[in-house]
C-alpha cells in the first residue's frame, strides 16, 4: 500500500481492481475505502450481498462477481468512496458521485479527473442519477476511448 | 459579495430584510441572522480593537464560546455579537478596548425562577437525544440554548454521516437535525434560545441570562451538554479578522450562507479541517490547501481522497508561521517540519489567502461544571480537562450528568449514543423500567468505539471513569 495517509491519495496499484475481460458489457463497484472506520452502509445497501465486511470497524471488499452494478453503494457511501467501472462498446464507462454545481448535462464534454484532481482526458457524460430526492447530490457517468484510464479517473470537472 | 447563492446540498431562507446602524450608518440584514453575520455579510471584518495595542479583532468562533466578537450593542458593552439576533433599529459600535460602562442604566425584570425534573444544557446532538428520550418516557425536561437556533454543531454537517445503519449513517446532520429538533417540537419540550448558562450553584441552581431577563433554574437533575470550543493555537498574527475556527467557517456558509472568504488556507487534517475543506469547495471557495503539523492525515482517509481528487493539496509535517495583513489576512506564510516538529529554516512559502481556518482541535466545555466542583481531570486524548463520570454518564455530583463532546471530543454519533444513555439513566434513578434500553445504548456505544479510530477514547475513558 502507498502513503496514503501521507499523500491524500491512492495509487492504482492499490485498489482491488476487476479483471477487464471480467467488465465487458456490465458495471460492477470498485471500493476506495481502505482504512477502518465506524461505518457499513455500503454493505448494508447492497441487494445481493456482495460487499462483506468484518464487524462495523472493518474494510469493504466488493465480489466482483456477485455485483450486479446497481450503484445503491455509491449512492450511500458517505466517504464517497465507492464507484462503478465497466465496459460498454469498447469504450470505458466510470460512475463517480458528484455534489457540486454546476451539475454537467447529459451529452455534453467534461473533463475526466485523477485521484489528485489532474486533468487526464475528456470525456461524454452518459448518465446522471439523483440520490438525494431534494438535494444536487448525483452519480455520473462518463464514457470515454481511452480504456486505460478506468483504473484512475475518480471524478470529472465540468468545461465552462 | 460574500453571500452563496447556489449550493449543491443546500438552499438558504432568507428572511425579511432589516435595517439596524453601525457605527451611525444604516446596515441591512436579514431577519433571523445575527449582528456579526450581518456585518460580516455587508463586509465589515473588524469589530473592535485589542485594549493595549489596538489591534483589529473579529469574529473567530461564530458560536458564543470564544468572545472575540464582542461589540457595543444599544450601549451595553461586551455583547457576544455571534450570538445575538439583530433587532430592527438596534445600534451596534466598534468596542475600544475592554470596554465602556453602558452609557444610561439598563433595567432588567425581576429574576424568573423555575422548578424543573431535568434541565438540559445545551441542544447539540447529545442535548437533543437526551430530550428525545426523556420526552418518550413521559419526563418533559427544559431545554438551555445559547444560540439562536437549535441543533447546535449538527445543523451545519451537511455531509453523509458514518456509523451503522441503525444510526442513521448514510444521512446528512442537517437531516438528522431537522428530525431531531421536529421530535423535540412534538413532545413540547420546553426551550430557551439565545441564553446563556453563566454559572451553576452547588449542583442545584442554574442562573442563565435569558434575552434581557434572569432566569435562576432549580432542577432535581441536569444533563450538561454543553459541547467544545475550537482551539487557538500560537503564530504571529493568530489574532487579525480573517482567520476563524474551522467550525465557524461552517456556520458562516452552511447556517447563513456566507463565504468567509475568497482563498483559504486550512490548517489541520483532522475530520474537521477535511470535511470543512470540502464544504468550501461546495460552496464555491478556493481551498488553496490543507496543512497539517504531524507527518500523516489525521482525519478518515475518505475524507482526505474527497478533496484530493479536486486539486487541493494537503502538505503534512507542514505548520502555519504567521498570518500577515493590515485590517484582516491577506497572505499566510507556511513552513515545513522535521521529525521533531522544529521548523525547518528556508522552508517558509508565502499562500495568497484572505482567509485561514484553524481545524486544529477542540477542548471540551466544562466551565460550568467545573465552578460547581464536578471533579476533573486532565485527559488530552479526551481533548483536554474533562469530568469524572461513571459508564451511565453520571459525574461525581450524583444528580449531575454528562452527554456529547463535554465527555471527550468525538463525533454526533456518539453524541446522540451518550444522551440517550444519560437520560435513561435519569429515568432509571427515578425509578422507570428502563434497563434494557440502557444497556443496549452502552453496547452500542462501545460497538462504535471498536475501530482503531475510536482506541483513543477508549484509552482516554479509562482515566475518568469510576464504578
Ligand atoms: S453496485 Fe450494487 S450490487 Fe454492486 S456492490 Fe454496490 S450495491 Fe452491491
Ligand atoms: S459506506 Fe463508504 S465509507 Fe462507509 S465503509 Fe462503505 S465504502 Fe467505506
Ligand atoms: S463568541 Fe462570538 S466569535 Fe466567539
Amino acid at each position: 500500500m502507498s502513503d496514503y495517509l501521507k499523500t491524500g491519495y491512492l495509487k492504482n496499484e492499490d485498489v482491488e481492481f476487476p479483471k477487464s475481460d471480467s467488465l465487458r458489457g456490465r458495471m460492477v463497484a470498485v471500493t476506495e475505502c481502505v482504512q477502518e472506520i465506524p461505518c457499513n452502509p455500503c454493505a448494508e445497501s447492497c441487494p445481493v450481498n456482495a460487499i462483506s465486511m468484518s464487524g462495523i470497524n472493518g474494510v469493504p471488499r466488493v465480489d466482483f462477481s456477485r455485483c450486479i452494478g446497481c450503484g445503491n453503494c455509491v449512492a450511500v457511501c458517505p466517504g464517497l468512496a465507492m464507484f462503478l467501472v465497466g465496459i460498454k462498446e469498447g469504450k470505458g464507462v466510470v460512475s463517480v458521485p458528484y455534489e457540486m454545481l454546476p451539475l454537467p448535462e447529459k451529452g455534453s464534454e467534461v473533463f475526466l479527473l485523477n485521484r489528485k484532481g489532474e486533468r487526464t482526458g475528456k470525456g461524454v457524460v452518459s448518465g446522471i442519477r439523483k440520490t438525494d430526492k431534494s438535494r444536487n447530490s448525483v452519480i455520473v457517468t462518463v464514457e470515454f476511448e481511452n480504456r486505460e484510464l478506468l483504473k484512475s479517473v475518480r471524478n470529472i470537472e465540468v468545461i465552462k | 459579495m460574500r453571500e452563496i447563492s447556489k449550493h449543491p446540498v443546500l438552499s438558504f431562507e432568507r428572511g425579511k430584510r432589516i435595517k439596524f446602524l453601525f457605527e451611525g450608518s444604516p446596515v441591512t440584514a436579514y431577519q433571523g441572522e445575527t449582528v456579526a453575520m450581518a456585518l460580516y455579510r455587508n463586509g465589515i471584518d473588524v469589530f473592535s480593537e485589542s485594549p493595549k495595542l489596538h489591534r483589529p479583532r473579529g469574529m473567530f468562533c461564530a458560536i458564543g464560546k470564544c468572545s472575540s466578537c464582542m461589540m457595543r450593542v444599544n450601549g451595553v458593552p461586551n455583547v457576544r455579537t455571534c450570538i445575538l439576533p439583530v433587532r430592527e433599529g438596534m445600534t451596534v459600535e466598534r468596542q475600544k478596548g475592554l470596554g465602556e460602562k453602558p452609557s444610561k442604566a439598563v433595567k432588567y425584570p425581576p429574576p424568573v425562577i423555575r422548578e424543573e425534573k431535568v434541565a438540559i444544557v445545551g441542544s447539540g446532538p447529545a442535548g437533543l437525544s437526551a430530550a428525545i428520550t426523556l420526552a418518550e418516557n413521559g419526563v418533559a425536561p427544559l431545554i438551555i440554548e445559547q444560540n439562536p437556533r437549535l441543533g447546535g454543531q449538527l445543523i451545519k454537517q451537511t455531509h453523509k454521516f458514518f456509523g451503522s445503519e441503525r444510526e442513521n449513517a448514510g444521512k446528512r446532520g442537517i437531516d438528522i437535525a431537522s428530525e431531531m429538533i421536529e421530535s423535540v417540537k412534538k413532545a413540547g419540550v420546553e426551550f430557551y434560545l439565545n441564553s446563556t448558562a453563566f454559572g451553576f450553584y452547588e449542583g442545584k441552581t442554574l442562573g442563565v441570562f435569558a434575552e434581557n431577563k434572569l432566569l435562576k433554574i432549580r432542577s432535581k437533575y441536569f444533563i450538561f451538554a454543553t459541547g467544545a470550543a475550537e482551539k487557538m493555537i500560537p503564530f504571529e498574527g493568530n489574532d487579525l479578522p480573517g482567520v476563524f475556527g474551522a467550525g465557524a467557517a461552517q456556520t458562516m456558509m452552511n447556517v447563513y450562507g456566507i463565504k468567509p472568504g475568497e482563498n483559504v488556507l486550512m490548517v489541520g487534517a483532522g475530520n474537521v479541517g477535511l470535511i470543512v475543506s470540502y464544504q468550501m469547495l461546495q460552496a464555491g471557495i478556493n481551498v488553496k490547501a490543507v496543512i497539517e503539523a504531524a507527518p500523516k492525515i489525521g482525519g478518515y482517509f475518505v475524507h482526505a481522497a474527497k478533496i484530493r481528487r479536486f486539486g487541493v493539496p494537503i502538505y503534512t509535517s507542514t505548520t502555519i508561521k504567521k498570518a500577515i495583513g493590515e485590517r484582516r489576512v491577506e497572505k499566510a506564510v507556511i513552513v515545513s517540519l522535521n521529525k521533531k516538529f522544529e521548523e525547518i529554516p528556508g522552508t517558509e512559502k508565502a499562500l495568497d489567502v484572505d482567509t485561514i481556518c484553524l481545524a486544529t482541535g477542540l477542548i471540551p466545555s466544562v466551565s460550568l461544571l467545573a465552578q460547581s466542583g464536578v471533579r476533573m481531570k486532565y485527559v488530552s486524548a479526551l481533548g483536554g480537562y474533562v469530568p469524572l463520570r461513571n459508564k451511565y454518564l453520571r459525574t461525581s455530583l450524583p444528580n449531575v450528568y454528562v452527554a456529547g463532546d463535554i465527555t471527550g471530543i468525538e463525533e454526533a454519533s456518539t453524541a446522540i449514543l451518550e444522551g440517550e444513555i444519560a437520560a435513561y439513566s435519569i429515568l432509571s434513578d427515578m425509578g422507570k423500567d428502563v434497563e434494557k434500553e440502557l444497556s443496549d445504548a452502552i453496547s452500542e456505544l462501545s460497538e462504535l468505539r471498536s475501530g482503531p479510530f475510536g482506541a483513543k477514547i477508549v484509552f482516554g475513558m479509562k482515566e475518568v471513569q469510576y464504578e
